[in-house]
Order: structure tokens, then C-alpha cells, then sequence
């Protein structure tokens, strides 16, 4: 039951993230990777990772996708009044970008496969576990990325501040 | 198997049907409410038979209406999106009631049910996530229509709820962090605990300050008056402008049933739930040394007949919110939001955590 649930939602998963891609329409592909970050969700719920997979759902797909499509809506017009892409020969380098991506999947994949899986909590993926790794193992890593949003955030609000 | 899914079944009905009639009567409390508010006698005029029962055929005859009217498509429109909008939209209100808890565990033939249509440990987080992707129906109603007004009706709602959410997300951590956990019935169960051995520790005992701020922010999230800016009936009617027939219909039920939702959250987070006071396993057993024995039988339904009045009275007072405020202009209520129930909530995360640490942890 779970095994052939996992199909169908990464069936799911491919399929919306090969329309995020694939859409000329800026707004569709949000959609689709609204429908790819949910989908995902499902994926870690299904693993025991409720936690994650719930907040992955409201931060992710409630709050930022929430931001990018609202600035889509406001930002960015149809194709017909933006008229050609101006960094057309750019996309030449995607190929050889997505290909080293791909190589590089494939050997983290291959090398995790002869470790056994990487370093599972034994309490599950439950808020406890979660807020246990977090406040102790990871507490520099973690203080350090709120740290760097915090001075993206400032920046952003530097670079907005002199153009008005 | 068969008794197992039955029960998934009956659960998951329970809550659906409840929802959705409690959504469906709505349109006549409003109604009703505001015709008894103002004096007037309202809605009177729908009658089978001569039978017009307060005019609760009103309902009735509004679905038949919406259906059989034309079902307008703008030329222009996005047609999957406009579709599929509406359905979104009811769809992300509609499932968020499913975590929870309408009362405590059922039990019958040796069997516990727990009365919650899905048991989840995350169950606060879950209806939070459902509420927060309830905007893309709007926001792709407002963009797929090829209306300039749907437009900016629907960045309104986009920037009313994602204000609205993050004040309810920090208000409830309050809520949270006393019940020591993120499961609604855990938290509900906290909430029968008794101060001096006759005050019921319910949320709005503990949490005076979160308490107004989750109703103002819910509100806020269902979109109606005093925060109804995206759709602004005297300015820009909004992101369903183009909508007629069930569709329409759908956007303004899809609010209706974001009130029971909000509604219900209110009841079990700040008004104990199920809980009735003085009221445990066994029976009544009150703080002057008075006790009752009941019935399980009875003492559960005791339990779910005082959640879905507190759930009803919750209603109550919004629509008197509703029918009493005028609306905020656009620029008041983000700062409201922002400035005014963002800050607040976090200076009651920041007092319960100094309290929780004077007075001990979760009771």
C-alpha cells in the first residue's frame, strides 16, 4: 500500500517539476512547483517525518511560493510585452550544467547505497527529535542561517531603500 | 477491517457533514443575525407550502439559484485556472477541519475511537498549513479571470492572509508551548486541568492575550468584514468579479466554512474544546465535594454537544464582529497586522516563556 502510494506521488513529483520547467508561463510553473513541493511533503509524511513534512507545506508552499507568485502577478507581464528572452545564448551552458548535476547525483546516490542510508534519529522524525538535533548538534549551523537571512534580509531592504 | 474502516468512515463523515451544514446554515445566520441586529425582520420570503419555518428554505433556495445560472467564462480567461479555482479554494477550507477533535475517546465494544477525523501529532500544523494554501484559490481566481479589479483583489488577499497567518502561526505558540505539544486533542486534554482546583485552565485563562489576538487574525483570514479589503464590495468587488453561478457560490461558501474552521480552532486552543467543567471520565465532579456518576455514553456526548456550542457561540460573536465593524481600509489593516498583532504575539511567546520558566512547565 505505501510502496505503490510512493509511485504515484513521485510519479507526481517528476511530472510537476518537469511543468515547472517545461511552462512558458511564469505563473503555471509557480503552480507546479507548488504542486512538486506538496507532493514532496507527502513523501516525508509517508516516511514518519510528520513534522517535516507539514512544515515543509506551510513554509514553503503557504508562505514563500505565496510571495513569488504574488510578485509574479505584480513583477512580471505575458510573454507578449516582454518580447524575446535577451540571454537566449546563455541557455547553451544548461546542458553541460544539468549534465554535471546529474553525474553528481548519481555518485551521492551510489555512495549512500554501500553506507546503508544516512544517519537516521532512532526517535523518528518526530518535533522532539527534530528540536533535539537542532538545539544541540546543529545549534552553530543553525543560529549561523538565521544569521545570513537576516543579513540577506537587511541587504535587500539597503538595495530597496536607495532606489526609491 | 471492515469495522476498522467503517469507524475511518463514520469519523471523517462526521466531520465533513458537520462542517459543511454548519457552512450551509451559515448564510441564514448571517441573515437572520443581522435582521435581528437591525431591527429588521429578514429573511422570510423562501416558503414550501406555505411553510416558511424563520427561513431556513433560504439555503435551500440559494443552491438552486447558483445552479441553474449561467456558468460565465470570460473570453480571455485562463481556462484550467478558472476552474479549477473555486475548488481550491473550498477544497483547502473543507479538509482543515479533519485534525481537530470534536471530543475525547470513544469507547464501545472494546474498541477506542478517538473522536478526531484524522489523529495526527502535528495536527495544529496541519490545519495551519490547509488555511495558508486556501490563498492560491484566490490568488489564481484573481489572476486567471483577465480582470484588472479580479487582479487586485487577489494580491489583497494574498498580502490580507499571509499578514493574518503569520500572526495566527506566532499567537498559538503561546498555546503550544503551555500544552507541550503540537497535537490537538494533547492540547485539548491539558485544558481540563484546574487552577485552584476550580478555575478550568482553558486557554483564555492562560492566554488572555493570544486569545484576542488568534480571533483578530482569524478574522482577519477569513476575509469577511472588518477585513473584507479583497473584495471591497463599494470599490473593487474583487477576485471573483468574473464568477457567477455555483462557482461564485463556492468562493463564498469556501469563507463560510473558513469561519467554522476558525471557529473550531478558537474552541479547542483557547476555550477548551471539549472540555465541560468539572466534568471527567466517570461524571461530574464539582469543587465543593459534590459528585455525579455518569454513563461513558453520556459523558461523551456531553463532550460533543459542548464542543459544537462553543463552536456555534464562537460563530455567534463573529458575526456580531461582522455585522457591527466597518471595513479597514487596505493600508489599515496591514498595519494592523504587521505592526499590531505580529509584535504583540511575539511579546506573548516571549511572556509565557518567561512565565512557563517562573511557575513551572506544562501543568
Amino acid at each position: 500500500m505505501a510502496y505503490a502510494a510512493f509511485f504515484v506521488v513521485a510519479a507526481m513529483a517528476v511530472v510537476s517539476a518537469l511543468g515547472l520547467v517545461l511552462r512558458r508561463n511564469a505563473i503555471h510553473g509557480a503552480l507546479f512547483l507548488i504542486v512538486n513541493l506538496g507532493s514532496i511533503a507527502v513523501l516525508y509524511q509517508t516516511l514518519g517525518a510528520e513534522f517535516l513534512a507539514w512544515a515543509q507545506v506551510i513554509v514553503y508552499a503557504g508562505a514563500i511560493m505565496v510571495l513569488f507568485v504574488f510578485a509574479i502577478m505584480v513583477l512580471i507581464p505575458g510573454k507578449e510585452e516582454t518580447g524575446p528572452d535577451p540571454r537566449r545564448p546563455w541557455r547553451l551552458l544548461a546542458l553541460p550544467a544539468g549534465a554535471l548535476l546529474f553525474v553528481q547525483l548519481i555518485f551521492v546516490v551510489g555512495r549512500d547505497r554501500g553506507g546503508g542510508g544516512a544517519d537516521v534519529s532512532p526517535a523518528g522524525g518526530g518535533v522532539e527529535a527534530i528540536a533535539g538535533l537542532l538545539f544541540t548538534r546543529y545549534l552553530f549551523p543553525f543560529e549561523l542561517t538565521s544569521v545570513l537571512l537576516l543579513a540577506a534580509m537587511v541587504g535587500v531592504l539597503l538595495l530597496a531603500r536607495r532606489r526609491v | 477491517m471492515i469495522g476498522d474502516l467503517s469507524i475511518a468512515f463514520g469519523r471523517v463523515a462526521f466531520v465533513m457533514l458537520f462542517v459543511l451544514n454548519l457552512g450551509g446554515l451559515l448564510t441564514w445566520v448571517e441573515r437572520k443575525q443581522s435582521a435581528i441586529m437591525q431591527d429588521r425582520i429578514g429573511a422570510n420570503r423562501a416558503s414550501i407550502l406555505g411553510f416558511r419555518l424563520l427561513g431556513l428554505f433560504h439555503p435551500l433556495a440559494d443552491a438552486i439559484k447558483m445552479l441553474t445560472k449561467e456558468d460565465f467564462r470570460p473570453a480571455r480567461a485562463d481556462r484550467f485556472l478558472f476552474g479549477l479555482a473555486p475548488f481550491v479554494s473550498v477544497f483547502c477550507a473543507l479538509v482543515a477541519f479533519a485534525s481537530i477533535p470534536f471530543g475525547d475517546v470513544l469507547r464501545v465494544a472494546g474498541r477506542e475511537i478517538p473522536l478526531q477525523a484524522v489523529t495526527l501529532n502535528v495536527g495544529i500544523l496541519y490545519v495551519f498549513a490547509m488555511l495558508s494554501l486556501g490563498v492560491y484559490g484566490v490568488m489564481m481566481a484573481g489572476w486567471s479571470s483577465a480582470n484588472n479589479f479580479a487582479l487586485l483583489g487577489g494580491q489583497r488577499a494574498a498580502a490580507l492572509m499571509i499578514s493574518a497567518e503569520v500572526a495566527i502561526g506566532a499567537s498559538i505558540m503561546g498555546i503550544v508551548m503551555i500544552g507541550g505539544s503540537l497535537n490537538m486533542q494533547d492540547i485539548v486534554r491539558v485544558q481540563g486541568h484546574l487552577f485552584w482546583g476550580w478555575l478550568p485552565a482553558w486557554g483564555i485563562v492562560t492566554q488572555p492575550l493570544a486569545f484576542i489576538l488568534f480571533l483578530t487574525a482569524g478574522i482577519a483570514a477569513t476575509k469577511r468584514i472588518p477585513f473584507d479589503t479583497p473584495e471591497g464590495e463599494s470599490e473593487i468587488i474583487g477576485y471573483f468579479i468574473e464568477y457567477s453561478g455555483m462557482k461564485f457560490g463556492m468562493f463564498a461558501m469556501a469563507d463560510f466554512l473558513e469561519t467554522v474552521v476558525i471557529a473550531g480552532m478558537t474552541t479547542s486552543l483557547f476555550l477548551g474544546g471539549w472540555q465541560v467543567p468539572y466534568l471527567v471520565a466517570e461524571g461530574f465532579r464539582f469543587p465543593w465535594g459534590g459528585a455525579v456518576a455518569l454513563p461513558h455514553l453520556l459523558v461523551v456526548l456531553l463532550q460533543v454537544g459542548a464542543f459544537v456550542s462553543k463552536v456555534c457561540a464562537t460563530i455567534f460573536f463573529m458575526m456580531l464582529v461582522r455585522w457591527t465593524l466597518p471595513r479597514f481600509r487596505y493600508d489599515q489593516a496591514m498595519r494592523l497586522g504587521w505592526l499590531g498583532l505580529f509584535p504583540l504575539s511575539v511579546l506573548n511567546i516571549v511572556l509565557t516563556g518567561i512565565g512557563l520558566l517562573l511557575w513551572g512547565g506544562p501543568a
